[in-house]
C-alpha cells in the first residue's frame, strides 16, 4: 500500500531538498519553486531567535507591571481577613485604639452617605454636561472652556479640593457628611465629564437621523435616542468615578474629618468614612487598630472591585460597540 | 371662486395647515380634478459652506407614486432627496436656496418648523438603523414622539404587516432589533417610518447595503407601499430604478473648468420608461446605455 507523504510531492517527482535556497540567493532560507514543498525551506535561525527574545520581554514587561498589584492584593487579602467577619461589617469602631473587636461600620455609612450624595449631585450635572458638550455646543468656546476645565480638574491632586471645599463650607459651616460630599462630587463631575462625553460621541450619526426622520426634536432625539444607546457606556464611566470616590481620603480629612460614632446627619458633626478609619487605624501604634485597618482595606478593595468590574460588565453589553 | 382638491388633501394624514387651496373655473372643475403634485421643487440650490452641491433644480414629484432620483456619484442625489425633509440642516453649514413646495407651501418659509415637516415626510437611510431597542419600541417610537393616543399594539403590528415583516417577527417584538438580518433591519426602519403615517416616504439608496434576495423584497415592498404613499427613492443602481420607478429624475455633475468646483445638476426628469428608451440628453443616454457611471 502506498501513501502519499505530503512534501514529497505525492506522485509528483520530489525537487531536492538544495534547490529552493538554489532558486533565488537573494532571500535567505531560500524560496519555494515549483514542487518542492514549504517544508524543505528552514526557517531562520536568527528569526526565531528574535520572536523568542521578544515574547521574553513582553512577558517580563507584563510581570513586573503584575507584581505590585498582586502584592498589594495578596497582603491586603492575608492581614484583613483574619479581622474579617460578621461582627467587623456591622459594628462600629471603638473609642480607644487599644482594645480589640468592633468594625468600620460607621465608615462604611460615611463612606455609602458621602458617595451617595456625591453621586447624586455630579451624575445628572455631568452627564448633562456632556450632553451639551456633544450635542449643543461642540466646538464653540464654552464648550471649549468645558472640556478645557474637566481636563485641569481630572489632574488636580484631591487634597486641593479638601482645601478648597474647607475654606468655603467647613469655615462656615462645620465638619460634616455634606462638606465630604462636596469635595468628592467636585472630583467624580470631571471624571464623568469626560467619560460620557466619549460614550455620546461613539453614538452614530444614522441613529439621530433616524430619530430626526421620524419628527422627534432635538430634546427628543436625545432623551430618546442618544442617551439610551449611550447608557451601557455612560455606567460604565460612572461606577468608575464612584469608585475613584470612594477610595479617596485628602480631602475628606479636611471636610468630614473622621468620627468614632456611628452617625447619618448630613451636617453638624463629622462623619466617618471607610478611608479615614483606615487612615486613622493604620498610623496609631496598637495591634488592634491596625488589625482593623487591614480588614477595613480589605472591605474597601472588595466595594471598589465590585464597582469596577460591575463597569466591565455593563461595558461589555454596551450595544454601540458592535 | 375655489374649491379644495379631493386629491390635495391625503386620507388619515393630518396637514400641517389647511392644504393649498386651488382655483379654477367651473370648466375644469367638471372635468376629473387635476393631480396636484405631492413636491414642487424650484430654482433649489444647496451648498455646504462654500461648496455648491446643488443647483437650480426644478421638477415636480407626483403623488402616489415611486420617483427615481438616479446618477452618477457625488452628484448630489443624496443631498435633493434630503431636502425633501430639512434634513441637510442636521449637517453644519448647509445652506438651502429656493422653493421646495409641499403641496403648495414652501417647507423652507420661515415659520415652519422641520420637525412639523419630517413628521409628514419619512425617510429611510442607506445603511439600515434601527434604534439599538426593542422590535417594539422601534415601531412605537415615532409614535410615542409623535403623541399617538390609539392602541399601540394594533399600531405596531398594522406597521410590520405593511412592511411585510410581521410574520418573521411576531414572536420576538421584545427582542433587539438589531438581531434582525441587513434586510429585515430596513424592512423594519421602513414600519417604523410608515409607523407614524406619512405622506411621503424618502429612501436614500435603501438596497444598497443588502443582498439581491433581500432587494428585491424591499422593491415589492416599494410597490406595495406606492397605493398610499409618494416615495422617491435615490439609487445607485439604474437597473433598480427602472424596476420599481414611475418618473425618473437624472442628475449629473457639473464641473466648472477655472476653478475645478464640483455640482450637481438635473439634467432630465420624465417618465421612467421615457427616460430610459429615448432620452433627450446625450447625458442622459450615455448614462442609462452604461457608457459610464
Amino acid at each position: 500500500m502506498s501513501v502519499d507523504l505530503p512534501g514529497t510531492g505525492g506522485g509528483v517527482e520530489a525537487a531536492p531538498a538544495a534547490a529552493p535556497a538554489a532558486a533565488n540567493g537573494r532571500w535567505a532560507g531560500g524560496r519555494a519553486t515549483p514542487g518542492a514543498s514549504l517544508r524543505d525551506i528552514r526557517p531562520q535561525r536568527r528569526r526565531v531567535w528574535r520572536d523568542r527574545r521578544n515574547t521574553a520581554l513582553i512577558l517580563l514587561a507584563v510581570g513586573l507591571t503584575m507584581t505590585p498589584v498582586v502584592m498589594i492584593l495578596y497582603q491586603i487579602t492575608a492581614k484583613g481577613i483574619a479581622t474579617m467577619d460578621w461582627g467587623f461589617l456591622t459594628s462600629s469602631m471603638p473609642f480607644s485604639f487599644r482594645r480589640e473587636g468592633g468594625g468600620f461600620f460607621n465608615g462604611l455609612v460615611g463612606t455609602g452617605i458621602m458617595v451617595g450624595i456625591a453621586s447624586l449631585v455630579s451624575v445628572p450635572l455631568g452627564v448633562l454636561a456632556a450632553v451639551y458638550l456633544v450635542e449643543y455646543g461642540k466646538k464653540n468656546w464654552l464648550a471649549k472652556l468645558i472640556r478645557f476645565f474637566s481636563d485641569v480638574m481630572t489632574g488636580v491632586p484631591s487634597v486641593f479640593v479638601g482645601l478648597f471645599v474647607y475654606t468655603a463650607l467647613v469655615i462656615p459651616f462645620g465638619f460634616g457628611a455634606l462638606m465630604g460630599a462636596a469635595s468628592l462630587a467636585i472630583i467624580m463631575m470631571p471624571i464623568i465629564v469626560r467619560s460620557t462625553e466619549e460614550m455620546l460621541k461613539l453614538v452614530p450619526q444614522e441613529l439621530k437621523d433616524a430619530g430626526y426622520a421620524l419628527g422627534a426634536a432635538k430634546w427628543q432625539t436625545v432623551v430618546r435616542v442618544v442617551l439610551p444607546s449611550a447608557a451601557p457606556g455612560i455606567t460604565t464611566g460612572v461606577m468608575l468615578a464612584v469608585a475613584r470616590a470612594a477610595g479617596e481620603t485628602a480631602p475628606l480629612i479636611l471636610t468630614a474629618l473622621g468620627s468614632y460614632q456611628l452617625t447619618a446627619a448630613l451636617w453638624g458633626e463629622p462623619i466617618s468614612s471607610l478611608t479615614l478609619a483606615i487612615f486613622d487605624g493604620a498610623r496609631n501604634p496598637f495591634a488592634a487598630g491596625q488589625a482593623r485597618a487591614w480588614a477595613g482595606a480589605l472591605e474597601l478593595l472588595i466595594i471598589v472591585l465590585i464597582f469596577t468590574v460591575g463597569a466591565r460588565v455593563v461595558a461589555s453589553r454596551s450595544r454601540i460597540a458592535r | 371662486m375655489s374649491e379644495k382638491s379631493p386629491m390635495v388633501q391625503e386620507e388619515g394624514v393630518d396637514m400641517p395647515s389647511p392644504a393649498a387651496v386651488v382655483s379654477r373655473d367651473d370648466a375644469q372643475s367638471r372635468r376629473p380634478p387635476v393631480e396636484q403634485p405631492v413636491f414642487s421643487v424650484r430654482d433649489l440650490s444647496v451648498s455646504y459652506g462654500k461648496n455648491v452641491a446643488l443647483k437650480g433644480v426644478t421638477m415636480d414629484i407626483r403623488p402616489r407614486r415611486i420617483t427615481a432620483i438616479i446618477g452618477p456619484s457625488g452628484c448630489g442625489k443624496s443631498t435633493l432627496i434630503r431636502c425633501f425633509n430639512r434634513m441637510n440642516e442636521l449637517i453644519p453649514g448647509a445652506q438651502v436656496d429656493g422653493q421646495v413646495l409641499y403641496h403648495g407651501e414652501d417647507i423652507y418659509a420661515p415659520g415652519v418648523d422641520p420637525v412639523v415637516v419630517r413628521r409628514h415626510v419619512g425617510m429611510v437611510f442607506q445603511r439600515p438603523n434601527p434604534f439599538p431597542k426593542s422590535i417594539y419600541d422601534n415601531i412605537a417610537f415615532g409614535a410615542k414622539i409623535n403623541g399617538y393616543k390609539g392602541d399601540m399594539d394594533e399600531l405596531v403590528e398594522r406597521s410590520l404587516r405593511r412592511a411585510a415583516l410581521w410574520d418573521e417577527v411576531k414572536a420576538k417584538l421584545k427582542k433587539s432589533a438589531l438581531d434582525l438580518s441587513g434586510g429585515q433591519q430596513q424592512r423594519l426602519c421602513i414600519a417604523r417610518a410608515i409607523a407614524v403615517e406619512p405622506d411621503v416616504i424618502l429612501m436614500d439608496e435603501p438596497a444598497s447595503a443588502l443582498d439581491p434576495i433581500a432587494t428585491v423584497r424591499i422593491e415589492d415592498l416599494m410597490q406595495e407601499l406606492k397605493r398610499d404613499y409618494s416615495i422617491i427613492i435615490v439609487t445607485h443602481n439604474m437597473q433598480q430604478a427602472a424596476r420599481v420607478s414611475d418618473e425618473t429624475a437624472f442628475l449629473y455633475t457639473e464641473v466648472d473648468e477655472a476653478t475645478s468646483a464640483r455640482w450637481g445638476i438635473l439634467v432630465e426628469f420624465g417618465k421612467t420608461g421615457r427616460i430610459f428608451t429615448s432620452p433627450r440628453d446625450k447625458r442622459t443616454e450615455d448614462y442609462v446605455s452604461g457608457r459610464f457611471g
